[in-house]
């Protein structure tokens, strides 16, 4: 049963990643695309977990928690540079 | 913000009793075991890392009270988890019915941590986000996804989340 | 076929919700009408439904008889730090470059 709830799970949170990809390119102002990104970035989190899971491997774990790290990073970043025009000042 | 330039302190040995505390259950929590070889390491690096780098936090931070602390957590975690089924909801509703607003949330705490765990607390929770600090740190912008009565939300907030945050980190000021 | 355990359940109901709010949370990204109406969807649904899958994820690799796994929870963690953080510094930026709200926004203000 877990396999099966694993796959829809999955499926569920890939449906998320596009809609979020749609509002990526669709905009319309930078803080939406940079808002777009960083709900990528934690949908993807949640894929990268729920594939482990399906794996039943702790490979993955590692991954995530890079991820969680570099794409908080790249939001502050982002929304640095639209509030002051420069990254570090 | 409170830039009061705090008169050098002279280096000591643990200056972060709480924090290195933390740190050493996040190195265990890295590691995913408890032996003998991780606790020294992450004893080490505990006392080894807030050491250095004591001069970044210059105020120290006090617990004032556990126990009101450890309630405030759970609270905020029950809060968490209701406010995303009502934000769900409001989600798959009919955007045209929601009413959001712009709230100016006077704020009585004084210490910056303080009004970062509370600007935190509310974007967690509630439909509301916290979306910007007046320069003299004495007014919080939060937005709303959709209040009825703005006036009611904001007295909800300062009583519910407000109040205990100044009990925890400010008993000893006030 | 063994019989599924309360413990599998769990596990997938866990996982299930957490899908399950973060695909709202996206939709909210994707639907709502104005930026500070649609920041609400990924800060809090988003959070929860890591979250959510984060202690299935807890729960299935404790139970496998090789000891705890409670690494997991840094990722939780780090996200219910760093979340408000983000949506903080975002919402700033939004007010920053003036972007439109709906018309409709209440301003509540107490000296108002």
């Amino acid at each position: 049963m877990l396999d099966i709830v694993t796959q829809v799970a999955m499926l569920m949170v890939s449906l998320a990643l596009v809609l979020n990809l749609w509002r990526l390119l669709r905009g319309p102002s930078l803080p939406d695309r940079i808002l777009a990104l960083d709900t990528m970035y934690i949908n993807s989190i949640a894929l990268l977990v729920l594939y482990g899971l399906s794996q039943a491997s702790m490979l993955y774990f590692e991954a995530a928690l890079l991820i969680a790290l570099m794409g908080f990073v790249g939001t502050v970043a982002l929304s640095k540079y639209l509030l002051r025009g420069d990254i570090i000042e | 913000m409170n830039t009061t330039t705090t008169p050098r302190r002279p280096r000591r040995l643990l200056p972060h009793p709480v924090l290195s505390l933390f740190m050493l259950a996040l190195w265990l929590l890295l590691a995913n075991q408890i032996s003998g070889g991780h606790l020294v390491l992450g004893a080490l690096l505990a006392w080894f890392i807030p050491f250095v780098t004591q001069s970044f936090w210059p105020q120290e931070m006090t617990l004032g009270r556990p126990w009101v602390a450890l309630k405030f957590v759970f609270l905020v975690l029950w809060d968490i988890v209701i406010a995303n089924v009502i934000v769900a909801k409001w989600i798959l509703g009919s955007p045209k019915k929601l009413k959001p607003a712009f709230m100016k949330i006077p704020l009585d705490l004084e210490q910056d941590f303080s009004i970062t765990v509370l600007a935190s607390t509310i974007s967690l929770t509630p439909g509301t986000v916290s979306a910007d600090l007046s320069p003299d740190s004495r007014y919080l912008l939060v937005h709303t996804l959709h209040t009825e009565d703005p006036a009611e939300t904001v007295a909800t907030i300062k009583q519910r989340y407000e109040a205990p945050l100044k009990e925890i980190f400010e008993c000893s000021t006030s | 076929m063994e019989e599924t355990s309360w413990l599998e359940w769990l596990i997938s109901a866990l996982l299930l919700i957490g899908a399950a709010f973060a695909l709202i949370g996206s939709l909210g990204l994707a639907r709502l009408p104005d930026f500070f109406m649609r920041l609400h969807g990924p800060t809090k649904a988003t959070t929860l439904g890591v979250g959510s899958i984060i202690v299935a994820s807890m729960v299935f690799f404790s139970t496998r008889g090789e000891g705890l796994s409670l690494h997991e929870l840094l990722i939780a963690l780090f996200l219910f730090i760093t979340a408000p953080v983000s949506a903080h510094i975002v919402a700033k930026a939004a007010l920053h470059v003036r972007l439109p709200y709906r018309k409709d926004t209440q301003n509540w203000d107490r000296d108002s």
